[in-house]
């Protein structure tokens, strides 16, 4: 069963800096919400305020209409997320990594059922069993990457953040991303939240896609009115165009 | 006035100071007190445990087992020298024994184990916090102070007294050879007259040193790691602090546990 997320009035700052200024979002359960927004203007931190990474100043996040810090363990429990830089454990190999949550917890596994679980996560993200030995540093930044996406489906999440999955792939991987994010996330019903600047991806993925600018939700909607918006920082966001109203840094 | 002004303003720049001591110190403390209180509560990670007291205890060996021996022999020499002056060079095992168990075997394995593993463990979850891999253990369920804290502060408390149990005996052996070999002192009567003076309040003493300045060392390696700074450099400061830390609070309590032994 998935879970709706809502954000009420959500507020962060680091010191003098307003990262979000009040950010009211709801990510209808079962669905895929994809997040857009300048580097820098806050996306990760969101995620952060959601899973209790990062404490808000203000503002409430509700699962299934619950604030979230209820139950945070079992909320996690039923979570999965890709971290931007794919966070891997570098102690550990790489099939150690996706069966992290398999080989703890209530419902464990024995070590070789848990191997084999992470070797058909691996295959699922085009990655084969021979990478399964090997210690994350021994791999390339997108191989990280896809290892990052198996831990994060390792345990079939009912919730799944993705942090920038695209980022640093070639064309051709981020494709095949963009098409397992949205494969997995319709076939376990769950809830997805992805961030991303990359606009292939947003019509890959996307329900729904919000605008997150100067900290707070610029605009809200569904995939398809995007393009047809209206919104200035919307339209110029798409087209990639360096005039318009978000001020690009030269 | 302008006097006055300077003068506030010196003030004011050591009362922040004093503050942020304060507020560094109250940060430690809660950490501390954090870390102990995931002692007793599962889960526990034992694998980690093990791969922590490998790491601390058994590759941390050769350091203490070396500065030891030299110090122990060094030792020797000086108190010969200093003995001779009022004809008490038959002083030599038993100073070299005692100087070592009470005092030089814990401190000085206490800093070299210091340098070594606070700098590692600080640099190891510096880095798996810029990194966000302290984060994803978070969202895998998993405690990072459990998963990463209290299995090195454990394995610290451990292999430190067994560390400087072992560099005690080398560092009196390290006496032993240069009093027999080097300044005339007849072996059997060294290994008697120290195997006698040496009580077991004196080796006990050193070795429960040993322990607090194991978790001294591991959490402040500990410590200074998961409060990072972002990027290379964060890491690099956390670094340096943890050895600089540790190595003082070392210093620290050796004063006063000295001085609670002493007094008891
Ligand atoms: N732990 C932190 N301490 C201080 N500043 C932070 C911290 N985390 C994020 N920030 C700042 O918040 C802003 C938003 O960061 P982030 O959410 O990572 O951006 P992005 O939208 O690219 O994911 C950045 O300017 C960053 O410097
Ligand atoms: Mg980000």
């Amino acid at each position: 069963m998935s879970t709706q997320i809502t954000l009420k009035n959500l507020t962060k700052s680091f010191g003098r800096k307003h990262v979000l200024r009040g950010v009211d979002l709801v990510a209808p359960a079962g669905q895929n919400t994809v997040i857009i927004g300048e580097s820098g203007s806050g996306k990760s931190v969101l995620l952060k305020c959601i899973l209790g990474l990062v404490k808000p100043d203000a503002g409430e996040v509700l699962l299934d209409g619950q604030p979230a810090d209820r139950d945070r363990d079992a909320f996690l429990a039923r979570f999965g997320m890709l971290f931007q830089g794919a966070a891997l454990f570098d102690s550990l190999t790489v099939w150690e990594n996706v069966g992290f949550r398999l080989v703890r917890g209530k419902n464990k596994l024995n070590r070789s059922d848990a191997r084999d679980v992470a070797v058909e996560k691996l295959r699922r993200v085009g990655l084969s069993a021979d990478v399964a030995d090997q210690f994350p540093a021994e791999l390339s930044g997108g191989m990280q990457k896809r290892v990052g996406l198996a831990r994060a489906i390792a345990a079939d999440p009912q919730i799944i953040f993705f942090d920038e999955p695209t980022t640093g792939l070639d064309p051709i991987m981020a494709g095949v991303i963009n098409d397992l994010i949205r494969e997995i996330t319709a076939e376990i019903g769950a809830t997805g939240m992805t961030i991303t600047h990359d606009m292939t991806s947003v019509r890959a993925i996307a329900d729904q896609v919000a605008m997150l600018h100067n900290g707070k939700i610029r605009w809200i909607g569904q995939a398809d009115q995007m393009d047809t918006c209206g919104d200035p920082y919307v339209e110029q966001f798409v087209t990639g165009s360096a005039d318009g109203p978000i001020e690009a840094v030269r | 006035m302008v006097v006055l002004r300077y003068a506030q303003e010196i003030l004011a720049s050591i009362g922040a100071a004093v503050l942020a001591l304060c507020a560094a110190t109250g940060a430690l403390l809660i950490f501390a007190a954090t870390a102990v209180s995931h002692l007793v509560r599962p889960p526990f990670y034992p694998v980690e445990i093990g791969r922590q007291l490998l790491r601390i205890g058994w590759f941390s060996l050769p350091v203490v087992g070396l500065t030891t021996l030299f110090t122990g022999g060094a030792l020797a020499l000086q108190i010969f020298a200093g003995g001779a002056r009022f004809n008490a060079e038959s002083v030599v095992p038993s100073i070299v024994a005692i100087g070592m168990v009470r005092e030089l075997g814990p401190v000085l394995g206490g800093l070299m184990v210091a340098g070594r593993v606070s700098a590692s463990i600080a640099a190891e979850i510096g880095t798996m916090r810029v990194t966000e891999q302290i984060d994803a253990l978070s969202t895998l369920s998993t405690n990072p102070m459990k998963y990463l804290v209290v299995p090195r502060l454990i394995a610290a408390v451990i292999a430190l007294p067994l560390l400087v149990l072992i560099g005690d005996i080398i560092g009196v052996m390290g006496g032993f050879m240069v009093g027999v070999g080097r300044l005339d002192f007849n072996a059997a009567t060294y290994i008697n007259t120290t195997a006698d003076f040496l009580t077991t309040a004196d080796v006990v003493s050193g070795l429960v040193k040993a322990a607090v300045f194991g978790f001294i060392l591991a959490l402040m390696g500990c410590y200074q790691g998961y409060h990072s700074q972002r990027g290379a450099q964060g890491v690099g400061r956390a670094t340096t602090n943890a050895v600089v830390s540790a190595s003082v609070l070392i210093f620290a309590a050796n004063y006063i546990l000295t001085e609670v032994f002493f007094t008891s």
